[in-house]
């Protein structure tokens, strides 16, 4: 059944008439219930005993909630009843002994957790466990302000990990269906992965073939392909209201740049190192300069794929639900109906942002395999 | 007297405002020359952009 003629407009549209249903009513949360991990930047969290109730720390929750990460996936609390709806995930630590219990044990930050007789806290402050006594007491340093108590190893499941599952069992399921379509209609695709035809043949067409060349593009399409679709999901992700944060994690970013910097420089040739220290076309005395320079820059191509689409992603969310909290701080008319519009559009924005950051990583991933791979050119009248 | 932190941020988004909008011309006048290009030039704008984008964002998470 054809639905359209022209699948691509058609994708457009079904993208925007999926709008509605990205949208962004959260009940405003109690900062003192949620947990959180790995605090980033600008974004601290104020934990007390007594619960506040002004927006502003209220606003600092809900953002925290949606770009940080936490031992148990909140989808929503209210206030009010105090009633909680998330689930909690398994705790996985190595102290000497491995133990696995659910985050449920620590109550929210309320409790410190027992197993095996330890005893583990979540640290308010960073949310990382660390091992304490029955009473759950982190001490912390009067000088330096970091926690005295000993860290296990964490290997917990957190909420980041939780989506990075996700998006790797929903890419797997979406293109191994769409893989079985062929054999079955015999070269036509069938069925909802048709959507990703067109952007698998164009991830070949204009971003493998011209940058790496049609020799060697086959051996790289299965990892462009890969982190293409991981990032863009996990983008996707970012932007529903279940306070997934996975590209906007620095730690998720840097794993995708150390592929790339290991697969680029593993599968290189003699040529790219020779572009790198002895490069030809270059008088002598300036092949000595530029060496450190080149070599500084192999660490740098990766680093800086890293930290874009860190900070496009965390930004991006962070500036989103900034202005959604907006929405309350402005109880009036005027103030919070131009404060949703903002956020509407941008959210429309960070979707482009989404596709857009997924196509620059690996169009730059497949422009270092391109250079990796490069034959050797004879210059015009360089003398090598 | 210390200079803000906040008026380095603003010097930032100033020269990636400037890189990027000057892309951006070029782009507008490379297309209005060649509209069968426009494809292949838009692309290379999108890739010059976001390289920008990062070096401005990488600077502006420094400061």
């Amino acid at each position: 059944m054809v639905i359209s003629n022209k699948p691509l407009r058609f994708i457009l549209a079904a993208l925007v008439a999926c709008l509605p249903l990205m949208s962004f009513s959260n009940t405003e949360k109690d900062s003192a219930h949620v947990q959180t991990e790995e605090a980033h930047g600008a974004v601290s969290e104020g934990h007390h005993a007594a619960e506040p109730t002004d927006v502003k720390s209220k606003i600092k929750a809900f953002v925290g909630h949606h770009v940080l990460d936490s031992h148990d996936f909140t989808f929503t609390q209210d206030d009010e009843t105090g009633k909680y709806y998330g689930f909690p995930l398994p705790v996985i630590i190595w102290d000497n002994g491995l133990h696995i219990f659910s985050s449920s044990k620590f109550n929210h930050g309320h409790t410190a957790a027992e197993s095996k007789g330890n005893y583990y806290a979540i640290n308010h402050h960073d949310g990382k466990i660390y091992r304490t006594d029955a009473s759950g007491e982190i001490i912390e340093n009067e000088k330096t302000g970091h926690p005295e108590n000993v860290r296990p190893l964490d290997f917990s499941i957190t909420k980041t990990v939780v989506s990075i599952f996700a998006a790797a069992l929903l890419m797997f399921f979406l293109f191994s269906s769409l893989a079985k379509s062929y054999a079955k209609n015999g070269g036509i695709a069938s069925g909802v992965g048709r959507i990703f035809e067109p952007l698998v043949v164009y991830i070949r067409d204009e971003i493998a073939i011209p940058n790496i060349g049609e020799k060697h593009y086959r051996k790289y399409m299965s990892y462009l392909l890969t982190i293409f679709f991981f990032i863009l999901f996990l983008n996707i992700f970012g932007l529903t209201p279940l306070g997934i944060n996975a590209t906007g994690n620095l730690t998720i970013t840097f794993s995708l740049a150390i592929l790339t910097f290991l697969i680029t420089n593993l599968t290189a040739n003699k040529n790219y190192w020779g572009h790198i220290f002895w490069m030809p076309g270059v008088p002598k005395p300036m092949r000595i300069i530029l060496a450190p320079i080149e070599l500084l820059g192999v660490f740098i191509k990766p680093f800086s794929l890293m930290i874009r689409l860190y900070a496009n992603i965390f930004a991006g969310h962070i500036v989103l639900m900034s202005i959604i909290g907006l929405m309350f701080i402005f109880k009036s008319w005027i103030g919070s109906s131009l404060s949703f519009g903002l956020s509407f559009v941008l959210s429309i924005l960070e979707i482009l942002v989404a596709f857009l950051q997924a196509y620059i990583f690996t169009m730059l991933s497949a422009l270092y395999f391109g250079s990796a791979v490069e034959e050797h050119h004879h210059e015009e009248g360089a003398h090598h | 007297m210390e200079i803000p932190n906040i008026v380095g941020a603003g010097l930032i988004v100033i020269g990636a405002a400037l890189g990027i909008g000057r892309i951006g011309g070029s782009a507008m006048d490379a297309i209005a020359r060649q509209p069968e290009a426009s494809g292949k030039i838009q692309t290379a704008m999108l890739i010059a952009a976001a390289l920008i984008e990062g070096i401005g964002f990488a600077a502006l998470f420094a400061s």
